[in-house]
């Protein structure tokens, strides 16, 4: 049980990636398929926040009584990271505006449907 | 003062001349400009890698923080050969790319086409030349989003989806690479790649860093278009416009199997990956992607498709030389790198100057054209032969040492796969061929003219460096040998 309850982050993170990368593959729909990306990688950002975690460490801020700090390194790392998924994210969506535009449909069947009867 | 900062200039002067070149007036300001800066970064690399060629090994601290802690650039002969293979190519496809550029992209769009593809080149080069697995990522991202947005740009509807497709898988490549790298470090504490080489042999029994492992060579795999993890490739190659066809289809792959190299060789290590199943897999996945690809090549009707899935078969050739593990093999794969980055680009300018010329990439619209385009055509069958592994061509050479080093395993199946891949080669070659020599062209139109010097100049200049590098191999081999000695001399 303490296992389990010890180690409810990386549960989560599982859960999260599985779910994402899931949704990524099986969905027809451009949109839903670019959500699924955020879910992954959201969860990969929650993976990283967790490894820093120290036990008993506080707020990696140096003050006075306080010995013990978590590891601030792996939260700058995931900063760039999110940074690079926002840049997805929007580069993806412009993508489907103009897939949208050039198609009339973000369904994936659809568009496929229409490069074949060319 | 230029020499002590060499590898960062590398990187610095693309990145901070991509803004530069987005506020530029529409005209030929923005390629003027992105192509002073290739040649700029090309004269870099060949003056680093001149410097790094004896064995020599370049360590740049960013910001004056010393590694492990801070993120360091480390120049050997491994990545200064990948990053002249960068910067070489991109100085050479930027001639090309002003009349190919102004007829297939919107004038208005032409300053930020460039901004894209030096953002693309900075990117690539930073991959390259960093030694920190965090670094890394970021660069790998920031080239694969440029590339995504430059694929964008195709003229037709489908070069949209293409991009879209290339950004999904891009992005779960570059993802599961996050999330090794995410691991390794939660076991070691480190990011930088020589600390980890010789801080991960410790945590060698633990399933993290089995976990670890596969996550980077699934994430890199797909970023290379390793087979079965190809599918993104043939679509973003055929809708691009046609210099991000040369420039990508010549780089991008490189520096992914590049990668490859570094996180199997040096980060973890040779031995450590015949310990585990992923030497094997190199080995059928190799076999594989050479035989499936060719094939597919055979049955396509878009010149550009038939030279993409070619390109998916040459890396199975270098997947394979990886797979040897032995100095043989990686010589042979790295200098598989640098010829086929010259036999590709060499092939894309050709269709490039077709598609130039007809606005089609069709095989069928082609017929004929031969006999109008002599110096395209003869470009072509040039490259082809070198693509073929005809001796006397570049091609000729990295076949050679390939199959030196399959039999030097007394590996006789993949001896023969990459005997079967030039005969595959040969067949895909003489459709191109075929149709534009042997056909009689269509009466009704008009006679099509031979394509402008500014796109035949570079298409030459690449074919005469397949003729060039088929006979003399000092540079090629000689440095690949060195880089391979590298690689294999760390802590195994």
């Amino acid at each position: 049980m303490d296992y389990i309850l010890g180690h409810y982050n990386y549960w989560m993170v599982i859960l999260l990636m599985m779910l994402g990368f899931y949704t990524v593959v099986s969905q027809g729909n451009l949109i839903k398929k670019i959500a699924g990306l955020n879910i992954f990688q959201t969860s990969v950002f929650l993976l990283y926040i967790s490894i820093g975690n120290v036990k008993h460490g506080t707020t990696p801020i140096v003050a006075e009584g306080f010995t013990q700090y978590s590891n601030p390194l792996p939260h700058v790392l995931i900063l760039t990271a999110i940074v690079v998924g926002v840049a997805t994210t929007a580069l993806g969506l412009a993508l489907i505006i103009r897939i949208k535009e050039a198609y009339g449909s973000v369904e994936e069947d659809d568009i496929h449907n229409q490069d074949q009867s060319l | 003062m230029i020499e002590q900062n060499l590898s960062l200039l590398l990187v610095a002067i693309p990145l901070l001349a991509a803004p530069i070149v987005a506020t530029l007036p529409r005209g030929k300001l923005p390629w003027l400009f992105t192509l002073s800066v290739s040649w700029v970064c090309l004269g870099l690399a060949i003056w680093q890698l001149w410097l790094v060629t004896d064995g020599r090994i370049i360590s740049y601290e960013l910001g004056g923080w010393a590694p492990p802690w801070g993120i360091e650039y480390r120049i050997d002969a491994v990545n200064a050969f990948v990053a002249l293979i960068v910067a070489g190519i991109a100085a050479v496809a930027l001639p090309y790319a002003l009349r190919s550029v102004e007829q297939e992209i919107p004038l208005q769009q032409t300053p930020l086409f460039y901004t894209a593809f030096l953002l693309c080149l900075t990117g690539l080069l930073g991959i390259t030349l960093t030694g920190d697995v965090f670094n890394l990522f970021v660069f790998l991202e920031i080239s694969s989003l440029s590339s995504y947005a430059l694929i964008s740009m195709g003229r037709q509807r489908r070069a949209l989806t293409a991009a879209y497709q290339y950004l999904i898988m891009g992005t779960i490549g570059a993802t599961f690479l996050l999330i090794g790298i995410g691991l390794i470090y939660a076991e070691t504490g480190s990011l930088n790649m020589m600390d980890l080489s010789v801080r991960l042999p410790a945590t060698f029994e633990h399933r993290t860093i089995h976990t670890a492992f596969a996550f980077i060579v699934v994430g890199v795999g797909l970023k290379l278009a390793m087979f079965p993890l190809h599918v993104w490739l043939p679509n973003a190659y055929t809708y691009a416009p046609s210099v991000i066809s040369v420039f990508l289809s010549a780089t991008a792959t490189k520096v992914a199997v590049y990668v490859m190299l570094r996180m199997v060789f040096t980060v973890f290590s040779g031995s450590f990956t015949q310990d585990t199943p992923t030497g094997n897999m190199f080995m059928v996945l190799g076999i594989g992607g050479v035989l499936v690809a060719s094939v597919y090549a055979v049955y396509q009707r878009d010149a550009k498709r038939l030279l993409a899935y070619s390109s998916v078969a040459q890396v199975g050739y270098m997947v394979l030389g990886i797979a040897f593990g032995t100095a043989l093999g990686l010589t042979a794969t790295l200098v598989h790198m640098f010829n086929h980055a010259l036999m590709k680009g060499a092939l894309f300018m050709a269709i490039g100057a077709l598609v130039y010329r007809l606005g089609s990439s069709q095989i069928d619209a082609f017929n004929g054209l031969g006999r109008q385009m002599p110096w395209t055509f003869a470009a072509l069958f040039i490259a082809g032969l070198s693509l073929i592994g005809v001796p006397g061509t570049a091609g000729f050479i990295s076949k050679w040492y390939l199959v030196l080093a399959a039999l030097e395993k007394s590996n006789w199946i993949a001896a023969i796969v990459i005997l079967a891949g030039s005969l595959f080669a040969v067949i895909y070659m003489w459709k191109l061929v075929e149709a534009l020599f042997f056909r009689s062209a269509p009466q009704s139109d008009a006679a099509v003219k031979e394509a402008p010097l500014s796109l035949l100049v570079p298409m030459w200049l690449l074919v005469v460096a397949n003729l060039y590098f088929g006979f003399n191999t000092q540079l090629t081999v000689g440095i690949a040998q060195t880089a391979v000695n590298i690689l294999r001399a760390l802590p195994q």
